[in-house]
């Protein structure tokens, strides 16, 4: 690039000789500078020959090859002839190489017909019922030879995992269980005091909390902490290829990696599920003894009425469940990521899309389930 | 780019008293080198001497603690940020794995820099792209992400968007590493050519001997414990005359048996 000051920008003008077009084109090309306009120049003219001269050229790169070939294309079109000789060897051939780019630059075509589409997606989503049932039968034959064998497991790995998923998730569940308390107080209190009920909000807190809202909420924030994380750790993994280097080594991943993380979440939901719960009802506590005058000793009196054993043990059930769920997922989407920035960030984001809808569809088993056992 | 009046008598790089590191850790110092136009000029070194350091000093893309580094006479490390991002466009940079844009195509991620500096028509963009890919000997991949193409393509993709503004200057970052040789060969053949097509002034950083002695005009080698360079010259020079055991050994590794 030249760095004289006097140099001009690009120029291009024509003059008429018979049925010939002489374009004579000068100063600075630059590709990053504005250049003349061959449509411009040619102003409705249709010569039968065109020739080019370069002569006063100071400066080109490529936006002179783009005018060349602009000029050359018309006249390919317009059946007049481009007379190309009195230009440089060097330009002529970069000219060549332009066309020849020009002519097997095909756009490729993803677009496929809306059958094509539907049966792809059908096959797509059998191929991943397969992959999901293959990782979750995997996990539990690698469980079953970790349990003849439990020097093998990854105790320290798991421990790390049980403080990132457990210990430092305290500060959120604590805010959204508390929270979570509160508006269920505020919306219960609605219609209670309208039947003088209002005692029986502490029913409602109760249950609510330690059979359903403790163990989803509590799912769904480590689905978003932790499920996420997972699914991007492993996929970064498996775009550093250090997962094919754990399989060449003969140690399968699910082993190594997997079943850590998932012992990690099985042993902490449950802990934090409680938390939550005990969290919630301090929450709905507080309202009911501000809002509606009720003591503490009376919404804990009342709820120990209706609230027993069987509905904690339903609520850290399903808590189990949901991080064993939460926890697959994050490991599954990771080693299903592409070995890309955007396949981690998409895996990521189908690990928490993939543990709330499966946390649901759950969840509604388990009403099924309990109502039918009479729990 | 090409240029028909006579050369401008600053020179493409000029670095006076570089100092280099991170986190208060200097890795190199006192580097002062000059880069003439249009010449190819290779950054040597044993691993760890600080290469990429350098290179990444002279991008831009750290700060250096002290020193300056002009580009074609004009201070780019004292530069306001406008006036950097204006001399951005004369260079491009290969970096060492392409560094392609996974989410975009090929022709994106060379019509990138293009539709940001230039006024281009979308149709002219895709011609650029299609040259600079067909130049490079990617034709007919224009529309493929780079995750389904080799490593040796990724690089080669990355060249042909280090040079869609033909710049001036263009710096590689060991471009022949993870490359087979005969890819590595015609890398190399693909810098002269761009060199030899644009006047381009090359920059590589390599412990490629083979590259050394078949591409480079001029080379400086670097050492970690001198902290900054301890030679400067055309390297069959340097391989044949040169008393510092260091360059020796290092450019006469093949003679030297094991």
């Amino acid at each position: 690039m030249s760095a004289k000051p006097e140099t001009r920008n690009a120029r291009a003008s024509a003059t008429v000789d018979g049925d010939t077009l002489e374009v004579t084109l000068a100063g600075a090309w630059r590709i990053t500078e504005p250049q003349p306009s061959w449509p411009d120049l040619l102003g409705g003219r249709t010569p039968a020959r065109v020739r080019l001269r370069l002569e006063a050229v100071e400066v080109w790169d490529t936006s002179l090859l783009l005018y060349l070939f602009a000029v050359q294309e018309w006249c390919r079109v317009c059946g007049a002839y481009c007379d190309v000789s009195p230009l440089p060897e060097k330009i002529r051939a970069l000219l060549a190489q332009m066309t020849a780019s020009h002519e097997t630059s095909v756009p490729f075509d993803r677009s496929e017909s809306f059958l094509n589409s539907v049966g792809r997606a059908t096959l797509d989503t059998l191929v991943k019922a397969r992959e999901i049932s293959h990782f979750v039968g995997d996990c539990v034959l690698s469980t079953v030879q970790l349990v003849r064998s439990p020097r093998r497991f990854r105790w320290r790995d798991c421990i790390e995992e049980m403080q990132q998923c457990g210990a430092m998730a305290l500060p959120i569940v604590s805010l959204v269980s508390l929270l979570v308390g509160v508006t269920l107080a505020y919306t219960g209190a609605i219609v209670l005091r309208q039947y003088g009920g209002d005692i029986y909000l502490a029913d409602l807190i109760g249950l609510s909390m330690v059979r359903e809202m403790g163990a989803v909420m509590t799912a769904v924030v480590l689905a978003g902490r932790t499920g996420a994380a997972f699914a991007a750790t492993l996929g970064n993994m498996k775009a550093n290829e250090e997962i094919d280097a754990l399989e060449t080594l003969g140690i399968p991943a699910v082993q190594f990696l997997v079943l850590p993380r998932l012992l990690a979440l099985a042993v902490m939901m449950p802990l934090l599920a409680l938390y939550a719960n005990a969290l919630g009802i301090l929450g709905g506590m507080s309202v009911a003894y501000g809002l509606l005058a009720i003591p503490p000793t009376a919404f804990w009196a009342e709820m120990l009425a209706t609230v027993d054993l069987t509905d904690v043990s339903a609520g850290v059930i399903k808590a189990v469940a949901f991080g064993l769920i939460v926890g697959l997922s994050g490991c599954l989407r990771g080693l299903q990521a592409e070995r890309s920035a955007a396949g981690v960030g998409r895996a990521a984001t189908s690990a928490v899309v993939t543990a709330i809808l499966l946390m649901i569809v759950a969840d509604a088993i388990f009403a099924v389930l309990f109502n039918a056992l009479g729990i | 780019m090409n240029d028909a009046t006579p050369s401008d008598p600053a020179p493409a790089i000029e670095v006076n008293n570089l100092e280099c590191g991170y986190n208060g850790k200097v890795v190199l110092k006192n580097v002062s080198f000059t880069v003439r136009r249009g010449e190819i000029f290779f950054i040597i070194g044993g691993s760890g001497c600080g290469k990429s350091t350098l290179l990444r000093h002279l991008v831009g893309l750290n700060t250096p603690t002290a020193g300056t580094v002009k580009f074609l006479g004009r201070s780019f490390t004292d530069a306001d940020p406008v006036a950097r991002r204006g001399m951005l466009k004369t260079f491009g940079m290969l970096f060492q794995s392409g560094a392609l844009w996974s989410s975009l195509t090929l022709r994106q991620n060379v019509a990138l820099p293009l539709e940001e500096y230039t006024s281009l028509s979308s149709a002219e963009i895709d011609e650029v792209a299609a040259l600079k890919l067909g130049q490079v000997g990617l034709g007919g991949f224009e529309d493929y992400f780079p995750a389904e193409i080799s490593g040796g393509m990724k690089k080669r993709a990355g060249l042909a968007r280090a040079l869609a503004l033909d710049p001036a200057i263009v710096f590689f970052d060991e471009p022949s590493a993870g490359l087979d040789p005969v890819t590595s060969r015609k890398l190399d053949e693909l810098i002269l050519q761009v060199r030899e097509n644009f006047g381009t002034t090359i920059v590589v950083v390599s412990h490629e001997l083979a590259s050394i002695f078949s591409i480079a005009d001029r080379v400086i080698m670097l050492d970690s414990a001198q902290q900054g360079i301890i030679a400067e010259g055309r390297p069959r020079d340097l391989a044949a005359n040169s008393r510092d055991p260091r360059v020796s050994e290092f450019l006469r590794r093949e003679d030297k048996p094991l």
